[in-house]
């Protein structure tokens, strides 16, 4: 008996022509993609499939999360932490719409990502039969590209593209839509990979001239400034941007999703730049001669108001999407194509300089920063828990080695400052979209992918109770993910603004929480509750060393604010301390 | 620098399902309204032309194109003023058969304009006229006063005076 299994599966994982069924297809085509684990719910439409992955089960892992949306998630947390695709599966209707949170969050922060939804029999299509619904229309503003199947011969080539095009060049989401019939149908199945796509050209060539351009600028700058993004961590050049910054000694910032690419403690790394970014790169931002953007895309929440943004600087802008240049800021000099080959190119064109007095700079206002802001936040002297400490304690304890996904709002802005990195891809958080949510279903995908780090989530109050289900998750899959609640009882990001800008009028901010401590032991997580500064440290040391999932609630001061802080519409040099 | 023109914006791209709505979606997101648009065979097999009229500046404009050609099935978008290229509309005018022999008038718009009698019945004739926006404009308003049964004018089409070097550039990516 067992003899005959392990011949079926032997066979079953061969790719010569044969004939199998679209949804066995699918499976196939999923592991010769290299996909070990998927995240999904299962429903009518796609239950072919998931029949399949019944049968496929000791080769390909199918994680059941506790809504679609945290399947999303939990894809992108796998995508983020290892660069490799992720993959989330639903059925057709509710399952397909709950997955577009997700798929927007993947698009607007270039996150690789292949969702497979289930769909209606193509006879049916456009009948509003039961759990029909457009998701090839509602997906199309938020994914790279997207594909409806309705004929199971289409399955290999479709899905080869979709994984090609998700990982290729500025990474994205792409959603296939597949019909009922087309997943039962056999055919005669082959798979050989996606090379390219006709139209389509993923990374543009670097054009040698425009690198000398660049260097000649940088060459000649007195007050040089980096600004990178997460452009290098999916080029995967952070040691090319290491060597740049070194060679020629430029002081260099990074943007939320650029974090982690040079460690925190790199004496020329000076900090976070945008709205609550650190002081120093915000306000000589507006004081270098010559900015250097990589992999960046001048959001609004880096770039403060756009007017005043650099005016003075001359601007470089390496980029591999063409439609980001001059997009938002104008620029003097764009250099196209992958961050790894363009910095490869620069690095020999560059002259050593240190810019000792012009690093001075940046040592110095970051001292103003230290005194007004980070001194209480991180060593605090009045009564109430402040989320920086907390920080502080899981960097001291994880010694900055820990992958830290945060949610969205306050306590990510305070992760984002505080946590130290000594890896890159350790900072997974919902950058561009600002998802509540994504934490926790984001820290399973991390975890799971890569199993030998330590993955701590650090979660508001109310982003948690968005995505609290996959606690679910967690006890079914013993995912020994390390969730630390930031409790202070409000939508604290909101309540900031309304405190500020709103006359502290605290328009539904304000959370009457339940018990999260047995809310988590319900799921059987060890957990506990801090409220004190003296039980922190102990607490965290338990949470580290517990070898499954652990859940952390520190109660911490109802009313903080984030600082510092461009307002909205403001010069990021305008940048407030208090 | 924010001035608003007419813009031709022509597109080639592969022939599939769904672009028509993510080329649309590139415009409704920025609140741009779409003047006309026109989606055919082109000149090298299955390839698509799509022909779209906006008013915008051209900073966005130029934006927009970025956009357009980011799409994956997009192989190329450009963008052309009024001089730049040769185009043309198509207008048809169905109109009841008795004005033509009520209205003497009508048959001299018809000659004049030079427009072109697609069919007669008992009942209605139908007229074609193709050229330029304004002349379109210019034959409806003349004709209206008689009275207009059915009216519909098409999407402008538009070929550019410089060359396109789309053929080349396939063949390119397929290198």
């Amino acid at each position: 008996m067992k003899d005959t299994e392990t011949l079926n599966k032997e066979e079953k994982t061969t790719t010569t022509t044969m004939r199998i069924s679209g949804s066995e297809a699918i499976i196939r085509c999923l592991i010769a993609e290299g996909v070990d684990i998927l995240y999904g719910y299962p429903g009518g439409a796609i239950m072919p499939v998931y029949d399949e992955l019944y049968k496929f089960r000791d080769q390909i892992h199918h994680v059941l999360t506790r809504h679609e949306q945290g399947a999303t998630h939990a894809a992108q947390g796998y995508a983020r932490i290892s660069g490799k695709v992720g993959v989330a599966i639903a059925t057709s209707g509710p399952g397909a719409t709950n997955l577009i949170t997700g798929i927007a969050d993947a698009q607007i922060d270039s996150t690789p990502m292949v969702c497979i939804t289930g769909q209606v029999a193509s006879h049916l299509l456009g009948s509003d039969a039961f759990q029909e619904t457009d998701i090839i229309g509602i997906s199309t503003p938020v994914t790279k590209w997207n594909h409806q199947i309705s004929k199971a011969s289409q399955i290999p080539e479709v899905i080869a593209k979709a994984f090609y095009l998700a990982r290729s060049g500025r990474p994205g989401p792409v959603l296939i839509d597949i019909t009922k019939d087309a997943q039962f149908e056999e055919f005669d199945f082959s798979y050989e990979k996606c090379k390219g796509v006709r139209s389509y050209n993923p990374v543009p060539k670097t054009d040698i001239d425009d690198v000398k351009a660049a260097a000649l600028l940088i060459n000649s700058a007195k007050k040089p400034f980096i600004v990178w993004g997460q452009g290098v961590i999916l080029s995967e050049a952070e040691k090319e941007l290491i060597a740049v910054i070194e060679k020629a000694g430029i002081p260099s910032a990074w943007t939320i999703l650029g974090a982690s690419a040079v460690p925190t403690a790199h004496p020329l790394n000076v900090g976070m730049v945008g709205m609550h970014g650190n002081y120093a790169p915000n306000v000589l931002t507006n004081d270098c001669d010559v900015l250097i953007a990589i992999g960046m895309r001048f959001d609004d929440r880096v770039t403060g108001k756009l007017e005043s943004y650099a005016t003075q600087a001359k601007i470089i802008h390496f980029e591999i999407d063409p439609s980001e240049i001059d997009k938002n800021v104008k620029t003097d000099v764009s250099v196209l194509g992958d961050a790894k080959e363009s910095l490869s190119q620069l690095l020999p064109l560059l002259k050593p300089n240190s810019h000792t007095e012009w690093h001075q700079k940046f040592k110095d206002l970051y001292a103003i920063e230290y005194e007004k802001v980070i001194k209480d936040d991180l060593y605090p002297t009045k009564e109430g828990l402040t989320m920086g400490e907390v920080l502080k304690e899981i960097n001291i304890q994880t010694k900055g080695n820990a992958a830290i996904v945060s949610d969205v709002g306050q306590h990510q802005m305070i992760a984002c400052r505080y946590a130290e990195f000594t890896t890159t891809r350790s900072n997974i958080t919902s950058g561009g979209l600002g998802t509540m949510g994504f934490a926790l279903p984001a820290a399973i995908g991390a975890k799971m992918s890569a199993p030998e780090r330590d993955v701590v989530a650090i979660i508001g109050d109310g982003g948690y109770q968005m995505t609290i289900q996959e606690l679910g998750t967690i006890f079914q899959q013993k995912v020994p993910v390390k969730i630390v609640v930031l409790n202070n009882e409000f939508l604290g990001m909101v309540r900031q603004w309304q405190q500020l800008f709103f006359e502290k009028r605290y328009a539904s901010t304000e959370m009457t929480n339940p018990d999260f401590v047995a809310i988590a032991k319900g799921y059987y997580i060890d957990a506990q509750k801090v409220t004190k500064r003296e039980d922190l440290k102990k607490a965290v040391a338990e949470m580290m060393a517990c070898e499954g999932p652990y859940f952390l609630e520190v109660r911490v001061e109802k009313e903080g604010n984030v600082f510092p802080m461009i307002p909205t519409g403001a010069s990021v040099s305008d940048i407030r301390l208090e | 620098m924010n001035e608003t023109n007419l813009y031709t914006v022509s597109i080639y791209t592969e022939n599939n399902i769904g672009l028509l709505n993510r080329i649309s979606a590139i415009f409704q997101r920025r609140h741009i309204n779409i003047e006309s648009i026109n989606s055919s065979v082109s000149e090298i097999e299955n390839v698509s032309k799509w022909t779209i009229v906006v008013k915008l500046s051209e900073e966005r404009m130029k934006k927009v194109i970025g956009q357009i050609e980011k799409q994956v099935e997009v192989i190329k978008a450009y963008y052309h003023t009024e001089e730049e290229t040769i185009y043309q509309e198509s207008c048809l005018f169905k109109i009841k058969s008795h004005l033509l022999f009520d209205e003497p008038q009508i048959q001299n718009i018809i000659k004049e304009s030079n427009a072109r009698i697609v069919t007669v019945n008992r009942d209605f004739f139908v007229i074609e006229k193709s050229g330029r926006k304004e002349e379109l404009e210019l034959l409806h308003r003349e004709l209206s006063v008689f009275g207009i049964m059915q009216f519909t004018r098409s999407g402008r089409i538009a070929v550019t005076k410089d060359e396109m070097k789309i053929s080349k550039m396939l063949e390119a990516f397929q290198h």
